[in-house]
């Protein structure tokens, strides 16, 4: 393993557990309003290391919080759209002809369509609920993992080492599984790795615009629509989510482009 | 004093030793093959004498060009010895040419880069050199792209970049290795009447082409020189046990036994014809109408060049491409043309092995398990043990350990993939096994060993072997009978000895000649066709072979011949008793 996968992965991991853990240390709670402590810059004398907001909440655990719910959103999303698009992807590719051909026509129509308005559309009409959510990214981000698992797929199937397994006899479940699914697992590996700073950034969008997560609950979109209003006085308000937010889109992309060179460097993929 | 002296060169990466203290020299005018097996530290010498060897390299040792030392000397000195002084052939002239340029264009700048010509006078200069090196119509081919020149003709360009400035040294990386046989030949003897006086340094693997060719030779082996000397000394005598192995391997081994085949038909191909759809809806027919009548145990060897639709013919029998037209029986009964509609018992009577053995294992999956595949499919009732126990027999059948099991298929060399997928396809104990170019990627020696085994296994398996080749030299060694094909058509079909004793068709006669033998007496490698074989798209009117064939007359190209019998050899040309 390159030292690019560690170093940014050991970084996302310690976010992650201080994210878990930090707000549970804390004395303070995410909804707690406290209008003698408004707009505090960060201290450490009575436990509010990032400062308060304009309610006097913690704006440690609430920035902690938002990394919780951010990355969770954008894990699940991706999630769901690894298991569309990979099963959508390997079975157009697999079968070819015409049933490839109509069903990436359908990703084409998909893709014509300005999916992030219909995502505001949904949120207008549905309410906000946070499984919604989910299902709004995920249902942007399969297009994209279709078309490269099919294309693989495609390649693949042309390869000398499938050729050798069907003439030994092996069934086309077995091709597909034993042959063609483990070869495409570091191109999947790799590109959900960059799938997830997309959905943070649909997410964080999203929150901007407003129709992201509830209040109380927090996501660092939302927290940095709140501090954009206070930038004058409270800069600590917008700052410190901000810095957050890009430090884990930073630390995925990396992440991704350390996942593929190392992928790539072992030839067969 | 030598043109090129080479002393003590060492290069090494990271450690690893890629040549390790050559030493030898070249004279004004001289010809020097340098020979060696993959691996061997050929190219890495070639590249250090033209300064080109990437950063990482670590050189020690001296190479003096007329005098002046080339390693570490500056990038505007290199460049004025390069194509002006010492001037490169490269083995694959489709990535030495530029894509995105006109022939013309691109040589008409090294001249106006060295200042030697510019503006019409280049451009006389070029077509005129284009002329030299065979190319017909040059005046127009002067405005081609290298994509639209068939490999030979690219690697006539190539050659007349080369000679353009008249360097003293030309190496040749390989020039000949990516053409086939036929063409091959058309360019040795090309460089040969070219070069003049510009002393050659010729890279090879085969030995054939050093044999009528140079005048000394330097043999290389694992980065070092193991022995050099006059051509016809080092072959009558060699001195070094490497050398006498990779001469043995060049002779190939005349005296093999097989055993004789039984009487019964095993597999009956008849009327074969495999057919493409290429870009716009054209239709390419890459075998038209071959039969193929093969009795168990008996070896047929499929020979032809690029083109010639060998391996088409075997990817059609094996179902992997459907047949148009024509049918396959084995054993009497008929088998369904797509491999998918064969049941899995008659798919494991027929197996192949592949020409590059690495790409036809699973990248992902472990020795062990890549052998023990064929298992999991047809003998699930087998245990782990027993499974396992019959993967160790068989690895050690091929002449692999057991430390070869936990091994992927990236970390085992060009022989031991080899070797694996043998093993892989003789555990479901095939009927006949269809050799795809199956030694073609590998060196002399290795190849000598594959061969070796793959005759071993014969005998104790009794299969029948399909070998499909365009090495003579590897027919003779394994097959009892063999097919010549051109441009989807049997030409020839007889048995080994006949066709080598008293080839009948002008095709067969042109590739046995244009062989290069390992021989310094007779080196073969003589040209006696001219041009390339046509594309497929546009067969030639009447016989096929008609275009490049020496004795070809007015009933050739108006009239196709049938195969016919002509002494005991099955034929097809009109004139195979008069030839």
């Amino acid at each position: 393993m390159s030292r690019g996968i560690k170093v940014c992965g050991g970084i996302l991991l310690g976010i992650v557990v201080v994210a878990l853990l930090g707000p549970m240390l804390s004395p303070h709670s995410y909804d707690q309003v406290n209008f003698d402590a408004q707009l505090m810059a960060p201290t450490t004398s009575d436990g509010h290391l990032f400062g308060t907001d304009d309610l006097g909440r913690d704006l440690f655990v609430r920035s902690m919080l938002g990394v919780q719910v951010t990355i969770l959103v954008a894990v699940v999303a991706s999630i769901v759209s690894l298991v569309i698009g990979v099963v959508y992807g390997a079975i157009a590719g697999y079968a070819g002809g015409r049933v490839d051909a109509l069903m990436m026509r359908f990703v084409d129509t998909l893709y014509a369509l300005p999916f992030i308005f219909f995502v505001i559309l949904l949120m207008v009409a549905f309410e906000r609920n946070f499984l919604l959510i989910f299902v709004a990214i995920g249902a942007i981000n399969w297009l994209d993992m279709a078309r490269i698992v099919r294309g693989q797929t495609l390649s693949l199937r042309e390869r000398e080492f499938v050729e050798a397994a069907r003439l030994m006899g092996a069934s086309p479940a077995r091709v597909l599984f034993r042959h063609i699914a483990p070869n495409l697992v570091g191109v999947v590996v790799v590109y959900v790795t960059l799938t997830i700073p997309q959905a943070i950034l649909v997410e964080s969008f999203l929150s901007f615009l407003g129709l992201g997560i509830q209040e109380p609950q927090t996501s660092l979109g939302s927290l940095v629509y709140a501090g954009v209003a206070q930038m004058e006085g409270a800069s600590h308000m917008l700052l410190i989510p901000a810095t957050l937010l890009a430090t884990i889109l930073l630390l995925f992309n990396f992440l991704g482009d350390a996942l593929r060179d190392a992928f790539d460097a072992r030839g067969g993929v | 004093m030598s043109l090129l002296e080479i002393d003590n060169l060492s290069v090494g990466y990271g450690g690893q030793t890629a040549v390790d203290g050559v030493s030898f020299a070249i004279g004004a005018g001289e010809s020097v093959g340098l020979v060696g097996e993959s691996g061997s530290g050929k190219s890495q010498t070639a590249l250090a004498v033209l300064g080109l060897l990437p950063a990482t390299a670590e050189v020690r040792g001296s190479v003096r060009f007329a005098g002046e030392e080339i390693l570490g000397a500056t990038e505007s000195a290199l460049d004025a010895l390069r194509a002006t002084r010492i001037a490169m052939v490269f083995q694959d002239p489709m990535q030495a040419l530029n894509p995105y340029r006109s022939i013309g264009s691109q040589l008409g700048r090294i001249l106006a880069h060295h200042g030697l010509a510019a503006g019409s006078a280049a451009r006389e200069r070029v077509i005129a050199m284009l002329e030299r090196v065979g190319l017909p119509d040059a005046q127009r081919q002067y405005r081609a792209y290298p994509h639209e020149l068939s490999g030979g003709m690219r690697q006539r360009v190539m050659i007349a970049s080369a000679l353009l400035c008249e360097p003293e040294l030309l190496i040749a990386d390989e020039p000949t290795t990516a053409l086939d046989v036929t063409v091959q030949a058309q360019i040795l003897d090309l460089l040969e009447v070219l070069r003049q006086d510009t002393a050659l340094l010729l890279i090879t693997h085969d030995l054939g082409v050093i044999a009528g060719r140079c005048e000394r030779m330097v043999v290389l082996d694992k980065g070092r020189v193991v022995e050099q000397g006059a051509t016809r000394d080092v072959f009558e005598a060699p001195a070094h046990e490497h050398t006498r192995a990779l001469l043995e391997a060049a002779r190939g081994d005349r005296d093999i036994s097989l055993e004789p085949p039984a009487p019964e038909t095993c597999l009956d191909v008849s009327g074969a014809r495999v057919e493409y759809t290429v870009a716009g809806r054209q239709r390419l027919s890459a075998v038209r109408g071959v039969d193929m009548d093969v009795r168990a145990g008996e070896n047929v060897a499929i020979v032809g060049e690029s083109g010639s639709g060998k391996s088409s013919f075997a990817r059609g029998l094996l179902g992997l491409v459907p047949l148009r037209e024509g049918r396959v029986r084995f054993r009497g009964a008929e088998l369904p043309r797509d491999l998918d509609d064969r049941p899995r018992g008659q798919r494991a009577a027929l197996q192949l092995v592949f020409q590059d053995a690495a790409a036809s294992l699973n990248p992902q999956m472990r020795v062990a398990d890549l052998v023990a595949e064929p298992l999991g499919i047809h003998r699930k009732n087998l245990d782990g043990d027993a499974r396992r126990a019959r993967v160790a027999a068989m690895l050690e059948k091929v002449g692999l350990g057991i430390e070869h099991l936990d091994r992927y298929p990236h970390e085992l060399s060009g022989g031991q993939a080899q070797r694996v997928a043998i093993a892989r396809a003789l555990m479901l104990e095939p009927d006949v096994l269809v050799c795809d170019e199956a030694v073609a990627a590998l060196d002399g020696t290795v190849r000598e060993r594959i061969l070796e085994l793959l005759r071993r296994q014969q005998r104790e398996g009794g299969f029948t072997i399909i070998f499909i080749t365009h090495d003579l030299t590897v027919a003779r060694e394994i097959s009892h009978r063999v097919i010549v094909m051109y441009l989807g058509e049997t030409v020839e079909q007889a048995a080994t000895d006949d066709l080598f004793a008293s080839p009948a068709h002008p095709y067969t006669k042109a590739l046995l000649r244009a062989a290069p033998a390992p021989d310094p007496a007779n080196p073969g490698g003589k040209t006696s066709v001219s041009g390339e074989t046509p594309s497929p798209l546009q067969p030639p009117s009447g016989c096929a072979f008609h275009p490049r064939c020496p004795h070809a007359r007015e009933r050739c190209r108006d009239e196709a011949p049938q195969l016919r019998e002509v002494g005991r050899s099955l034929v097809r040309c009109h004139f195979a008793e008069e030839l």
